[in-house]
């Protein structure tokens, strides 16, 4: 996956949600747009990718997401990219993480913002091309996008 | 670009060692969907770009939207083959930039 397709997937989501105005929520449509862009035609995998998030977040604004992949990260086999995906949130895109080999391992963890109730995607994108993906739904209380 | 940046990782390692390392940056990660009190949509200012090079080369480099919370935290790895430093970047929009390094010791 190359960076100016991200670039482009994100201009697109852009556009869409400044046609609905600034408290238009994203669509699962748009994400799953955005997951074919990056996956183009071949097939995803749901295996190899852990999320670890809560299954209740109290609070939107701050809900710890830490994604791993299975990889040996090796010159000749690793992870390219992850990313992660909250489709109900204003942009869905939450983060996208190129890596190497010398990445070490393919984990990641950061805070994100929930909007709502939702499912998280990560999606980690191998150097042979292929895709592997993991899904979970975090349960928010109070959503974390202001407005 | 404002705010304190703080990296937390090993001093020293073994070579070929998978580290990790731990970053956070004092942000507001402005989204630009929320409001002011005057009803004008507040301008979004995030930083949308983290990369993290080692000896002058990209290791890992992070793309941020504005789905990431304020202050972001990021932790993540990276393999090390011999000593020397790395370099943390943070770029906000408008693309002012911060770095911060950190140098490791490898045997």
């Amino acid at each position: 996956m190359e960076r100016r397709q991200v670039l482009k997937a994100l201009a697109t989501g852009l556009v869409a949600t400044a046609g609905f105005g600034l408290d238009a929520n994203a669509t699962p449509e748009q994400a799953a747009a955005i997951i074919k862009n990056l996956v183009g035609s071949g097939e995803v995998m749901e295996s190899k990718v852990h999320i670890d998030a809560p299954a209740i977040a109290e609070n939107g604004k701050t809900v710890p997401v830490s994604v791993s992949v299975d990889s040996p990260m090796s010159e000749s086999d690793y992870v390219k990219s992850i990313h992660i995906l909250a489709e109900k949130n204003p942009l869905p895109e939450v983060i996208s993480v190129h890596l190497t080999p010398d990445s070490g391992a393919a984990e990641l963890s950061m805070r994100t913002r929930l909007s709502k109730t939702q499912e998280i995607t990560a999606l980690a994108v191998m150097n042979s091309g292929a895709v592997h993906m993991a899904r979970q739904t975090v349960k928010v209380t109070i959503g974390g996008c202001g407005g | 670009m404002s705010g304190k940046q703080r990296v937390k990782m090993p001093k020293t390692a073994t070579k070929g060692e998978v580290i990790k390392i731990k970053t956070l940056a004092s942000h507001p990660m402005e989204t630009g969907f929320r409001k002011g009190k005057d009803g004008k949509p507040i301008p979004r200012n995030i930083i949308n770009k983290f990369i993290c090079r080692f000896e002058g080369k990209d290791v890992t480099v992070f793309n941020l939207f504005p789905s990431v919370s304020a202050n972001p935290y990021l932790a993540f790895s990276a393999r090390v083959h011999k000593s020397g430093t790395f370099e943390f970047e943070w770029t906000e929009d408008g693309g002012a930039s911060t770095k911060l390094t950190k140098t490791i010791n490898v045997t």
